[in-house]
């Protein structure tokens, strides 16, 4: 529950790790409506290309939401996120979600956070960075 | 994969092309159903309880929820949902979609309950080449989410679709 004036650049959110199989993948088509069979059919050609199902782009995405969604919690809310698709992730492997405080600024009347977030291999590997922003209430 | 691809002059055309506005839903299963699909366990996004004890008058939507387009048989993508045949639409020819990024932008949180028009256009195509999928399509597109009752915007997002 952080406000504004505890906020300092730098300051690291807490992670989230994940390793989505194809059941939760599945649950994912089905809140988002996106049923592409690369994410949930192995037979599908272009998952046998890969060798895998993978985890959807945007699922990635939505999870650097809830980092700062989670961090932030009812003390503000989220204006924006961005992310860039760098590298696959195949359904059961772990990754984690991230973010670290990028900057803070008032700008018409609104105290906002922006967050540097990103998913990131056990390797190492960031294979979805973006940013993020937040509104703060206090 | 592609070895030689090349913009037409009839997928030039369709930048720039606004679609006809299609009714998308923010209803309080469809947030928990995203919420699931993520892997929230915060109970503010399913529980209506907990909801108004953090502050809020229904379900608050999870970021990166655009909202749930009204699904019809044969107006309806079977495959991704959102509508079909409301703007332009490019015939290229390639098989493999990859997604290259997202960003969404709020003008207010959104929740369950609100009710909105998405209109759609794609505003940037490119040509671009990698090792491993050859020549591949870039389409860049905006979306712009109006509340139906007002008109005011609530949401913008932008995407890249890469097509190989």
């Amino acid at each position: 529950m952080p406000t504004f004036n505890e906020v300092n650049v730098g300051d690291e959110l807490p992670p989230i790790t994940k390793a989505p199989d194809r059941a939760q993948l599945v649950l994912y088509c089905a809140g988002s409506g996106d049923f592409n069979p690369l994410h949930w059919d192995q037979s599908f050609e272009q998952a046998q290309q890969i060798g895998d199902n993978i985890v959807h782009g945007r699922m990635k995405w939505s999870t650097l939401g809830q980092v700062v969604s989670d961090w932030v919690g009812a003390s503000g809310w989220v204006k924006s996120v961005a992310c860039q698709y760098r590298g696959m992730d195949l359904q059961g492997t772990q990754w984690q979600a991230k973010g670290v405080v990028a900057d803070k600024r008032e700008e018409n009347g609104q105290k906002l956070v922006e967050v540097e977030v990103w998913t990131e291999t056990e390797s190492g590997q960031k294979t979805t960075p973006g940013r993020a922003v937040v509104v703060l209430n206090a | 994969m592609a070895a030689e691809f090349e913009l037409t002059d009839e997928m030039l055309a369709t930048v720039g092309v606004e679609s006809e506005p299609w009714p998308v839903e923010l209803t309080t299963t469809s947030v928990r159903a995203f919420a699931r699909g993520v892997g929230y366990s915060d109970p503010r996004y399913y529980d209506l309880d907990a909801a108004t004890a953090a502050g809020h008058d229904s379900l608050p939507a999870p970021p990166c929820y655009l909202g749930t387009p009204v699904f019809i048989p044969g107006q309806s993508d079977p495959t991704f949902s959102g509508p079909r045949n409301t703007g332009p639409s490019i015939r290229h020819g390639l098989k493999g979609l990859l997604d290259g990024g997202t960003e969404v932008h709020y003008e207010r949180p959104l929740k369950a309950g609100d009710r909105l028009f998405m209109t759609s256009k794609i505003s940037k195509l490119e040509v671009k080449e990698s090792k491993g999928l050859g020549k591949m399509l870039v389409v860049t597109s905006e979306q712009s989410f109006t509340e139906q009752d007002t008109g005011d915007v609530v949401m913008r997002t932008y995407g890249q679709a890469i097509y190989y």
